[in-house]
């Protein structure tokens, strides 16, 4: 036993006020959906956690027409000025109902309680605070004099990061002036329901936010739906790309935020120290479930054996277990799929001759549990090298010049986000404009606020989420 | 850290100021929002119950309980050293304290009040909190609270030469002042606050660590900043990597400032997870404090009855 044994320090889950079901919002209403009624399951220990009435089809018709009257009615009529009480409103009632809203994320999602509640939902609040600001000064945000919104937007969202997910969709779209029908991940709908909650209370006309929970049949028919204006998708590059296709020659406008195999660059005159943070926080921070996580470390040849002896120590202190424990820094893989793929591919990464580490840790008995992993010796060709994980597994490659870093950086169809480690300003500013990324973190790796816009090159979609630029997507 | 030092022979690198200064530079750079975000990270750990309980005891064996004032008296420096032994006297189960930390004219004092107690005597010297003194001075200050019976010296280097870059000189004196102390614990105080980066506060602790300081100590708690966390940060991956390039463990003190049971839990925290569970021990970590040690006895007391005494309830010293 270690001699400073942390005792256990869990989060009391009636916090998250959890009902033993929930529906969907639809028209300002609450309604048990037409679809199925399916049970959303604890990760970190799989007992169910309450039951949904997912949406059916007639209810993403009733959505939109919602959506659609909203648009033409009192939320379209609604000057920017009033629209932005409206968001403050949702925006301090997240604040109110933070501890609630963390327990709930960590309870439906598997990460710790540590994040949910110093990262999704302090960043879900300011999102809403950001886009607050903007909604009464669109005309001076350089998109022309008169900007106008687009009409319905259909927002599809993924499972990482639920409720913030959900905030940087309908944020922007409602700062605009836009309607929303939003459909949350069928595995993580129950913060997106408590938005649902939020919103009623903050007396949001009726339809201008619809929220719909289910699977992808709803998503598609969000996305078929001729009445919907605007698409959003965040999630994988495959279904982003049937997305494309579905809505080619439709009129319908597009944004997509999708996967990532980031490359985070370790230079030899790096401060190590906060480098190997850096790394960590890349990579394991909600459990590699990050589209831009910095899933292939690119280290300069001279520091690697370094900079492994400090991954290998710093890794032997996270601390994986109950996410409601404040003490934890690894939770629950989000689902049984998940970790199949995640299974899959560092098998794979065995079987192609990387060598594979982890630190020494008790996985429990139930839930979705996967072990930090390090893979070394990896090749640019290997699949771990190339296929998004989505997983707390680091690729570990190594480069001799700045050139071959860039090279290798470079070398992925995604192109979401880059970090690079070094102490010279020089480097970090060349660097920054070769790296093919939508992002490029300098000393630091997974930092976000929402002044400042994110999004992806190539394969990791098209269109910024955030910042200024966040009200591009949202504006014609 | 170790393939930049593994196969150095580290008597090479003070051979001459040159030599010491690109030892000293070629040293990984510190960024500070990274290791400031770091130990703001690390102050989230949730210490609780027996884990809480634990760590107070701990903290409390790890306490240089100390009075550096001129109005300091033979009088209070006997009341310092009954509570040094016996912190709470209504409990006996409390720990004792590491040591009592005085000035070199109080050290015959200390050494006759403590008796035979197993609570060390350390003694400020070297021109204490400045510097400023020629060096034969300071030498025979540390020689005289050493003669006197201190078992630890609290030496200062001088930031000025650390500052203009005379790294040898500060190494010299370090190296000189290890020689007076004998068979005395040498805690080297970097006096961090003046020090001012944190590349800085690597630097100097490695000069520390090289010219022989058992220990590494933040800050003469007579300027402010004293001790912060990043700072400890810094100074605790400097014991870590100093050992895991020649197998020597070296303790950190951080002085100054430290006042609640809190922020001495979340230093333990941070010696737990940065240099290792070794350093959780009296001989290789320390606090430099006064009314922190009434704190950890109210909140001993908390613990075990659930209730809090008042400020009354502990003595004041």
């Amino acid at each position: 036993m270690p001699a400073f044994d942390y005792a256990p320090a869990p989060e009391s889950r009636d916090v998250a006020r959890l009902r033993a079901s929930y529906g969907i919002f639809v028209d300002g209403q609450f309604r048990v959906g037409a679809g199925e009624a399916i049970k959303t399951v604890n990760p970190a220990n799989e007992e169910p956690l309450a039951e949904v009435a997912e949406a059916g089809p007639a209810d993403v018709a009733d959505a939109v027409q919602a959506a659609r009257n909203a648009f033409e009615g009192a939320w379209g009529r609604m000057p920017g000025r009033e629209r932005a009480k409206y968001l403050f409103r949702i925006a301090r009632a997240i604040q109110e109902r933070a501890r609630e809203l963390a327990v709930l994320e960590s309870l439906d999602n598997g990460k710790p309680i540590r994040e949910s509640r110093d990262v999704d939902i302090p960043l879900a609040a300011a999102h809403f605070f950001y886009y607050a600001g903007w909604a009464d000064k669109l005309e001076h945000a350089g998109f022309g004099p008169r900007p106008r919104p687009i009409g319905v937007a259909g927002q599809v969202i993924p499972w990482n990061f639920p409720l913030l997910m959900a905030a940087w969709k309908i944020a922007p779209a409602l700062a605009t002036g836009n309607t929303v029908v939003l459909k949350p991940a069928e595995t993580t709908p129950l913060t997106a329901l408590t938005l649902a909650e939020i919103i009623a209370e903050a007396e949001l006309p009726a339809g201008t936010v619809n929220i719909l929970a289910g699977g992808p049949s709803i998503g598609q028919a969000i996305v078929d739906h001729a009445g919907i204006d605007k698409i959003a998708f965040t999630g994988s590059t495959e279904v982003g790309k049937a997305i494309q296709r579905a809505v080619a020659g439709t009129g319908k406008r597009l944004s997509l935020e999708l996967g990532g195999k980031a490359a985070n660059i370790v230079f030899d005159d790096a401060p190590l120290d906060q480098a190997v943070e850096g790394i960590v926080n890349g990579i394991f921070f909600n459990q590699g479930h990050v589209c831009c996580a910095g899933s292939r470390l690119l280290v300069q040849e001279s520091v690697i054996d370094e900079v492994i002896a400090a991954l290998h120590r710093r890794l032997t202190t996270l601390r994986l277990g109950d996410p409601l424990d404040k003490n934890t820094d690894i939770g629950a893989i989000n689902s049984a799929a998940q970790l199949a793929r995640i299974r899959e591919l560092t098998d794979a990464g065995e079987e192609e001759g990387a060598t594979r580490w982890s630190p020494p840790c008790d996985l429990p008995d139930r839930g979705f549990w996967f072990a930090p992993t390090v893979f070394t010796n990896v090749s640019q060709a290997h699949r771990i090298a190339r296929e998004e994980i989505f997983g707390p597994v680091l690729s570990v490659l190594t480069f001799r010049t700045p050139a071959e870093a860039v090279e290798k950086a470079n070398n992925t169809p995604y192109g979401l986000s880059a970090g690079i480690w070094t102490d010279k300003g020089s480097r970090i500013l060349s660097m920054a404009g070769k790296l093919r990324a939508g992002v490029v973190w300098a000393n630091t790796f997974n930092r976000f606020d929402p002044g400042s816009p994110f999004g992806g090159y190539q394969e990791s979609g098209f269109g910024r989420e955030g910042g200024r630029h966040g009200l591009g997507p949202y504006l014609a | 850290m170790s393939s930049t030092l593994s196969g150095l022979d580290l008597r090479d690198v003070t051979r001459d100021d040159a030599a010491l200064r690109r030892f000293l530079s070629g040293l990984p750079g510190v960024d500070q929002v990274g290791a400031e975000a770091r130990a703001a990270g690390l102050a989230t750990r949730s210490i609780k119950t027996t884990a809480k309980a634990w760590a107070i005891d701990t903290a409390i064996s790890m306490v240089d309980l100390t009075t550096l004032e001129g109005a300091d008296t033979p009088g209070k420096v006997r009341s310092l050293c009954a509570k040094a032994v016996h912190p709470d006297p209504s409990d006996l189960t409390t720990p004792s304290v590491a040591a009592v930390c005085v000035y070199p004219d109080l050290v015959e004092t200390a050494v006759d009040a403590l008796g035979g107690a197993p609570v060390q005597v350390a003694s400020v010297a070297t021109a204490f909190p400045s510097g400023r003194a020629p060096l034969p001075t300071k030498l025979a200050d540390v020689r005289d609270a050493v003669a006197a019976g201190a078992t630890e010296i609290d030496m200062v280097i001088d930031r000025g030469a650390f500052l203009a870059g005379r790294y040898l000189q500060v190494y010299e004196e370090i190296v000189a002042t290890r020689e007076a102390c004998g068979v005395a614990h040498l805690k080297v105080i970097l006096e961090t606050g003046e020090l001012a980066t944190l590349d800085n506060v690597r630097r100097a602790s490695w000069l520390a660590l090289l010219a022989g300081g058992d220990f590494i100590k933040s800050s003469t708690g007579k300027i402010t900043p004293a001790a912060t966390p990043p700072v400890a940060l810094v100074m605790l991956e400097a014991v870590r990597d100093f050992a895991q390039t020649t197998y020597e463990l070296r303790g950190v003190k951080v002085a100054g400032g430290i006042r609640a049971s809190k922020e001495a839990i979340r230093y333990l925290v941070m010696v737990n997870e940065i240099a290792g569970e070794q350093w959780l021990d009296p001989s290789l970590f320390r606090f430099g404090a006064s009314s922190l040690l009434n704190d950890l006895l109210l909140q001993r007391h908390k613990l075990r009855t659930g209730a809090y005494d008042g400020a009354d309830y502990v003595t004041l010293d």
